[in-house]
């Protein structure tokens, strides 16, 4: 029988999958509607000579509607009969060679280039699977997107009801924080940024303190930081969490300050200046909270 | 118009009152009127705590006090607490009142207590329970974890250490075991001690953290000429001030500056040298507000007693015990006397000015005195008349 391992070394031999065609060129109707509902009004993307945002890289090729079977799908399949049934994204990131403009045709390819595992994680034992596609105009490479995702064995929390015990320190969520919130359940740590001066600001509100602009956005922060300050509780107890946990104030290199989780270390590791990465803990079927482990070297 | 502080009472300080916070209230309001010379009926103006739970109409309805032409509360848990005395003198100073009672009731040992965790902190969606949203959820929502996140800065920047802590509870222990008001009366403590005592939450040791408390504290205030013909010696309201920062949170504004002070004290403490035209060293004693140990250390640094970073050094040696540079909280403070919310602190400053306190100072002339820290806070210059 081959090991898992085995399977994705062979996986990431065979190399980049086959170029897929997208169903549209990069065009001004999806930039529109792109820039709109994401309150962008940078003027780079907008009139004639606009180009596309790079952040709507994925957007050109979402159309999944006949993708041909590539390696990632017998990994996946693979990690599905081992009983890793549960799946989450980790990690998202994006390079871009240059501005795309309307017109252009592109093609994207998609390789395999990690399996780690098993490790234990706050989800359930799990494998991290990771992979890279990259994005062409006719031959040249035009941005990249290294994608990570969590396949795991659901713990076995739930209730006979099969839910899971609700969360007790459930956070007030308004319409102006459900943004961090979502981003939060989808893997992704929202920063809240101005409209209209680009001031990035966390916690988040309705009004930039700077311009006292209204227009709201966020950036996806990188998902790294370091430890500014923590604390370790022991007494009274909280609901839930098990005695001692850690707490800490951490700095990311987008400019602000966060408090979550110090997690998957022993408290007497933690440190001011530790280098930490976001990780995504499931608390309840409604909450995923974003936590922080330490940067492995 | 100058004002002045004309009377004080208290009930007893306990861990289990066994009475009604309505009636803790109306007790120490009753032995602040007596000790001031004048009935509930000469009492025209009632100002509290936003989170006190006893109604300005309930109490005047207990005590007979009939028309009220003034009341108020201020915000912000225990930073309310010289916030209700500035009420007061400014409501005396425009004839909003001419009496004004300032008063906190609470059995926080026996009834709800403030030390431990409440779920519901952060679930609430109002401007405050969003604040606390950010961090509750993580478990981080009990005062003493708040303080902490500062505290652990506080040491990184400065080099102070958990002894240093210790040195301001070993002082306040002292101060209290020779108050027979005090809980801890004949219980002082050693640095061992402290050091040996239970995590609460790192950086804090259980003796780092204020005790819990039942009873009740309240104070007269009129004017400084008519608090002259009254039987207790006045002291007067030299400065009164309230102080907020920029961006300023309750008790977690850990996203504005370096977490190694307290601006919002710094704006109360300029506001008091401002108006009272005095300098640290016209100062003979201090009432600092007292709930964890590491904020009476940035206090000292806010106010200008010592430089940032140096109040390790300020407090080393005794110097803010009985006979140091300046006395801390001669009756013991929250630490050690009880946990009224910082207004047993505000009475003790004018048990000294009138010379009639447990541990006397010889003849102090100005005291400031402080209220909570890390929230929107507020604080007093007392004087001798
Ligand atoms: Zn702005």
């Amino acid at each position: 029988m081959t090991t898992l391992h085995e399977l994705a070394e062979r996986l990431i031999a065979k190399g980049e999958g086959p170029r897929e065609p997208t169903r549209e060129p990069v065009n001004t109707t999806m930039i529109r509607h792109w820039t709109q509902a994401m309150g962008d009004r940078n003027p780079r993307y907008q009139g004639l000579d606009a180009v596309a945002p790079p952040a709507m890289l994925q957007v050109w090729t979402m159309d999944r509607e006949s993708p041909s079977r590539g390696p990632l799908d017998d990994m996946l399949d693979a990690l599905t009969a081992a009983g890793y049934t549960g799946v989450v994204a980790t990690n998202c990131e994006h390079t871009y060679a240059r501005y795309l403009t309307p017109g252009e045709e592109l093609t994207y390819a998609t390789r395999m280039t990690e399996l780690t595992g098993p490790k234990r994680t706050a989800l359930g034992e799990g494998y991290f699977l990771t992979w890279l596609t990259t994005w062409y105009a006719k031959d040249e490479p035009v941005g990249e997107m290294t994608f990570r995702l969590l396949k795991f064995r659901p713990r076995e929390e739930s209730s006979p009801t099969g839910k899971r015990k609700p969360y007790p320190l459930k956070p007030a969520v308004n319409r102006d924080t459900a943004f961090f919130w979502e981003g939060a359940s989808s893997g992704e740590l929202r920063i809240q940024t101005c409209g209209d001066c680009g001031e990035l600001r966390h916690p988040p509100g309705p009004i930039c303190p700077s311009c006292r602009s209204t227009e709201r956005s966020y950036v996806r922060a990188a998902g790294v930081g370091e430890i500014y300050s923590y604390v370790v509780h022991h007494n009274p107890p909280v609901p839930g969490h098990d005695t001692p946990f850690v707490v800490a104030v951490v700095e990311i290199p987008e400019g602000v300050r966060i408090v979550g989780n110090v997690v998957d270390c022993e408290p007497s590791q933690v440190g001011i200046g530790m280098r930490v990465k976001v990780t995504y803990r499931r608390m309840d079927d409604e909450l995923i909270l974003p936590m922080w482990a330490p940067l492995e070297s | 118009m100058s004002t002045a502080v004309a009377g004080i009472g208290a009930t007893e300080f306990s861990k289990d009152s066994g009475r009604s916070e309505l009636r803790l209230a109306a007790e120490a309001v009753l032995s602040a009127l007596t000790d001031a010379g004048l009935t509930p009926s000469d009492v025209d103006g009632l100002v509290t705590f936003t989170q006190d739970a006893n109604d300005e109409i309930a109490l005047a309805r207990e005590l007979g006090i009939g028309e009220l032409t003034f009341f108020s509360r201020v915000p912000y848990g225990g930073g309310a607490a010289c916030g209700t005395v500035a009420h007061a003198a400014m409501a005396v100073a425009t004839g909003a009142a001419s009496v004004v009672v300032c008063y906190r009731a609470f059995n926080e040992r026996s009834g709800r207590r403030f030390g431990q965790p409440n779920p519901h902190l952060g679930g609430d969606p109002s401007s405050l329970g969003l604040e606390m949203s950010w961090h509750v959820p993580y478990g981080l929502m009990t005062p003493a974890s708040w303080v902490a996140m500062f505290a652990r800065r506080y040491m990184h920047a400065y080099g102070a250490t958990s002894e240093d802590f210790g040195r301001v509870a070993v002082a306040m222990r002292r101060h209290a075991a020779t108050n027979p008001a005090a809980w801890f009366y004949r219980r002082p403590i050693t640095l061992a001690d402290h050091q040996s005592s239970k995590w609460i939450v790192e950086p804090l040791h259980l003796l780092d953290c204020c005790q819990e408390s039942d009873g009740a504290v309240a104070l007269v205030v009129t004017s400084a000429e008519r608090a002259r013909d009254l039987p207790a010696p006045p002291a007067v309201i030299t400065a009164a001030a309230q102080g907020s920062g920029p961006d300023q949170m309750m008790m977690t504004s850990y996203y504005r500056d370096d977490m190694t002070g307290l601006p919002e004290m710094n704006t109360v403490g300029r506001r008091l040298w401002e108006i009272s035209g005095l300098r640290p060293s016209d100062i003979q004693a201090a009432i600092l507000y007292d709930h964890f140990t590491p904020f009476v250390l940035t206090q000292l640094e806010e106010l200008g007693f010592c430089a940032p970073g140096e109040a390790k050094d300020f407090i080393a040696d005794g110097g803010i015990e009985l006979d140091g540079h300046l006395p801390v909280n001669p009756h013991g403070g929250q630490l050690g006397e009880a946990y009224i919310h910082g207004m047993n602190g505000i009475t003790e400053a004018v048990r000294q000015l009138r010379g009639t306190a447990a541990n006397q100072l010889p003849g102090p002339a100005n005291i400031l005195v402080t209220a909570g820290t890390g929230v929107p806070t507020s604080g007093l210059i007392l004087s001798r008349a």
